[in-house]
């Protein structure tokens, strides 16, 4: 037995180091469709968006060497998707949902076309932050090392549920969710404001891909995500729309993610796959406990299809 | 979601000839746009292979002769069809009361997995094959069946988008066949690929005599018209037809909205775990991993396509097995990845939902007199 053997209680801090760093995604992501969705439209195929972020970032910072050039890379063709998905979705009789869908496989299958050559070679990691100096003990520095990007999104959460309630860009993007026939009395484009809000949104879950293929699992292949992009969405429906809560459902969900893997670190591998699945079984739970079909939900924008 | 409202060729009762023409043109709105939306397609991806410096003539060719161009190519596209027309009836058929449901590929899995474990002590008892196969076929589409119905509880008892859920329990069903597979019920006599003990050579199904095709195929067209008959000529698909159209006229009418949500969710799940079992049973021989093929996805793709009629399935599921089992030829010979075939679809399937939007705009469909 030595000294930095801390045994069972590896799991809670293998489990809050992975809460921070397997929601950085989640948060990116859920950002993302919280803006869309606040405007009034649903983009399912952010999960396509995040893969092809991840690939395009990894690509991009193997290519250039520097990881934060990958990134925006990232950031720069989920802006495409996003704007793909927001454009088509103006036309009439086209439905957001099943666009959504196709743009998942579209998306899907670009990253995984292109990824092929980049799924071999290591492209330069992101860097993180220590601030575990303070503790002698190995697993706490380790846990306390985060990466920037968590910082970026958290305070993007603030960002953004500051500007939702304060700013003028805010009001337009609530009462074009919320009714756009009183957008559309005010004089404001709804499809424009759409079209911007989901190709803002698409930024956000590029970056979220960026961080899963260039920091945590850090690197790139095909099985790299397993549907942050979809968990997002119920995610930003169990945060009521709100960004703020967006953080905290996005830690929740790390937490659920970390906990297979934190049992693995002290050796119980027994139903490490069924561990695999707490994230789904949270979000569907979650979702059964907080989806009523009686009344509408709170802060739920009243545009929205999901929850007509 | 799509158009319910399909022109079923109800033959006109008067007027002859002129009004049967005059039908027929504006029915085939909704084959024109389709196979337009297709042709786009092609073109966009020709623009794609061309950018990328492959010559778009060799892919199509390619595509042709992998996926009908010989009896071999035929046979290969023709295994992949069968279990795509069941997953794309696994979407069909809750669309037409309007949901959305992208979890076949779980019920498939999940379905799949439960009948091989069915197998298992009947197998090892020495049943004989139609004991062992019957109670494969039962558990697998019962499975599937119960899985999908979840997704239609969840969706009307406690207002759960059905999208999200199912795809949620997709994943969570593919867990559940690794947990078990990698854990408790891994067959020891197989050390490389983790998988449930094989239903041994002499309980597979075979092929359909001459057509080197399994029963999947002529079970799977089956199962696609009578689906069709349900959902067009009795009064359950009527109030399902109802339901999708408009709820809230359905309930006033008194129709037992939950039910029929339920229960086509679990016919659809059925479907899914049909063709799970016909994977198992005439394909895999055991359940593992590769039973996710992505059929389910696929299968998607298949019912917007075919705009989500039971009968127009098959055909439908027909050419997207023989893109599907062109992949490997076009990824020899041309050195593209096998992903190519994925982009293609995902095109496809965004350029055809595009064209929706033409639906009642081209003059040329419409009635005559109707000058909107």
């Amino acid at each position: 037995m030595n000294e930095t053997d801390i045994g069972f209680w590896g799991v809670p801090l293998a489990m809050f180091a992975g809460a921070i760093r397997v929601s950085t995604p989640f948060l990116f992501v859920s950002l993302g469709e919280c803006l869309t969705e606040k405007s009034g439209r649903i983009n399912l195929g952010l999960e396509g968006t995040l893969v092809f972020g991840a690939m395009a970032g990894y690509a991009v910072a193997y290519l250039s060497g520097s990881p934060w050039l990958g990134v925006l890379a990232a950031g720069i063709s989920g802006c495409f998707f996003g704007a793909l998905h927001g454009y088509i979705c103006k036309l009439p009789k086209v439905n957001d949902i099943a666009i959504g869908i196709a743009m998942m496989l579209f998306g899907t299958g670009l990253a995984f076309f292109f990824g092929k050559p980049f799924i071999q070679p290591q492209a330069p990691h992101l860097p993180s932050i220590s601030l575990g100096g303070w503790s002698s003990l190995p697993q706490v520095q380790s846990a306390l090392e985060i990466n920037p990007l968590f910082f970026i999104g958290v305070l993007l959460a603030v960002v953004m549920w500051w500007a939702f309630k304060n700013t003028r860009w805010g009001l337009i993007v609530r009462m074009t969710g919320d009714s756009a026939a009183a957008a559309r009395a005010m004089g404001y484009s709804v499809d424009l404001v759409r079209f911007l809000a989901t190709t803002v949104g698409g930024f956000f879950a590029g970056v979220g891909g960026a961080f899963l293929s260039l920091y945590y699992p850090g690197a790139w292949s095909e099985g790299l995500s397993s549907g942050q992009g979809l968990m997002a969405v119920a995610l930003v429906i169990f945060a009521r729309w709100n960004p703020l809560a967006c953080f905290g459902a996005a830690l929740l969900f790390g937490a659920a993610g970390a906990l297979g893997p934190a049992l693995q670190s002290v050796g119980i591998t027994q139903g490490y796959y069924f561990f695999n699945a707490a994230p789904y079984l949270l979000t569907l739970f979650i979702m059964i406990a907080s989806v009523s079909p009686k009344r509408s939900l709170k802060g739920a924008p009243g545009e929205l299809s999901i929850t007509k | 979601m799509a158009d319910i409202a399909q022109q079923d060729g109800v033959p006109a009762m008067a007027g002859g000839l002129a009004e049967t023409m005059d039908r027929l043109r504006r029915s085939s709105e909704y084959v024109v746009i389709p196979l337009f939306a297709l042709v786009v397609a092609g073109l966009i991806f020709s623009l794609f292979l061309f950018a990328l410096g492959q010559s778009p003539a060799m892919f199509f060719s390619l595509l042709w002769k992998g996926g009908f161009g010989t009896g071999f190519s035929w046979q290969n596209t023709l295994v992949r069809a069968a279990p795509l027309i069941l997953t794309a009836l696994c979407v069909a058929i809750p669309a037409r009361l309007g949901l959305v449901i992208i979890g076949g590929e779980g019920a498939l899995v999940l379905g799949a997995f439960t009948g091989a474990v069915a197998s298992i002590p009947l197998v090892n008892a020495g049943a004989p094959p139609f004991l062992v196969l019957g109670a494969m076929l039962v558990t697998s589409v019962a499975t599937g069946a119960v899985w999908i119905g979840i997704v239609g509880a969840l969706r009307h008892y406690r207002g759960i988008n059905e999208t999200i859920a199912s795809l949620l329990m997709s994943y969570i069903a593919i867990a559940i066949m690794n947990f078990f597979v990698e854990g408790a019920l891994r067959d020891p006599g197989n050390p490389n690929k983790p998988s449930t003990q094989p239903i041994g050579e002499a309980n597979m199904i075979g092929e359909v005599p001459g057509l080197g095709v399994h029963w999947g195929l002529p079970v799977g067209i089956v199962v696609a018209i009578l689906l069709w008959v349900l959902m067009n000529r009795t009064t359950f698909g009527f109030a399902a037809r109802v339901t999708g159209g408009n709820v809230r006229a359905a309930r006033a009418q008194g129709l037992p909205v939950g039910k029929l949500i339920v229960t086509a969710c679990a016919i659809a799940g059925a479907c899914a775990g049909l063709a799970g079992f016909f994977e198992v049973a005439a394909i895999q021989g055991k359940a593992n991993a590769s039973l996710a093929a992505g059929y389910g996805f696929t299968g998607i793709l298949v019912a917007f396509l075919a705009r989500q009629n039971p009968i127009a399935i098959v055909p439908v599921a027909i050419f997207l097995g023989g893109i599907a089992a062109a992949g490997g030829l076009i990824q020899r010979r041309m050195g593209m990845p096998d992903a190519t075939v994925q982009v293609l679809q995902g095109l496809m399937f965004v350029v055809l939902l595009v064209s929706e939007t033409l639906y009642g705009r081209l003059p040329f469909f419409r009635a005559k007199g109707d000058r909107r």
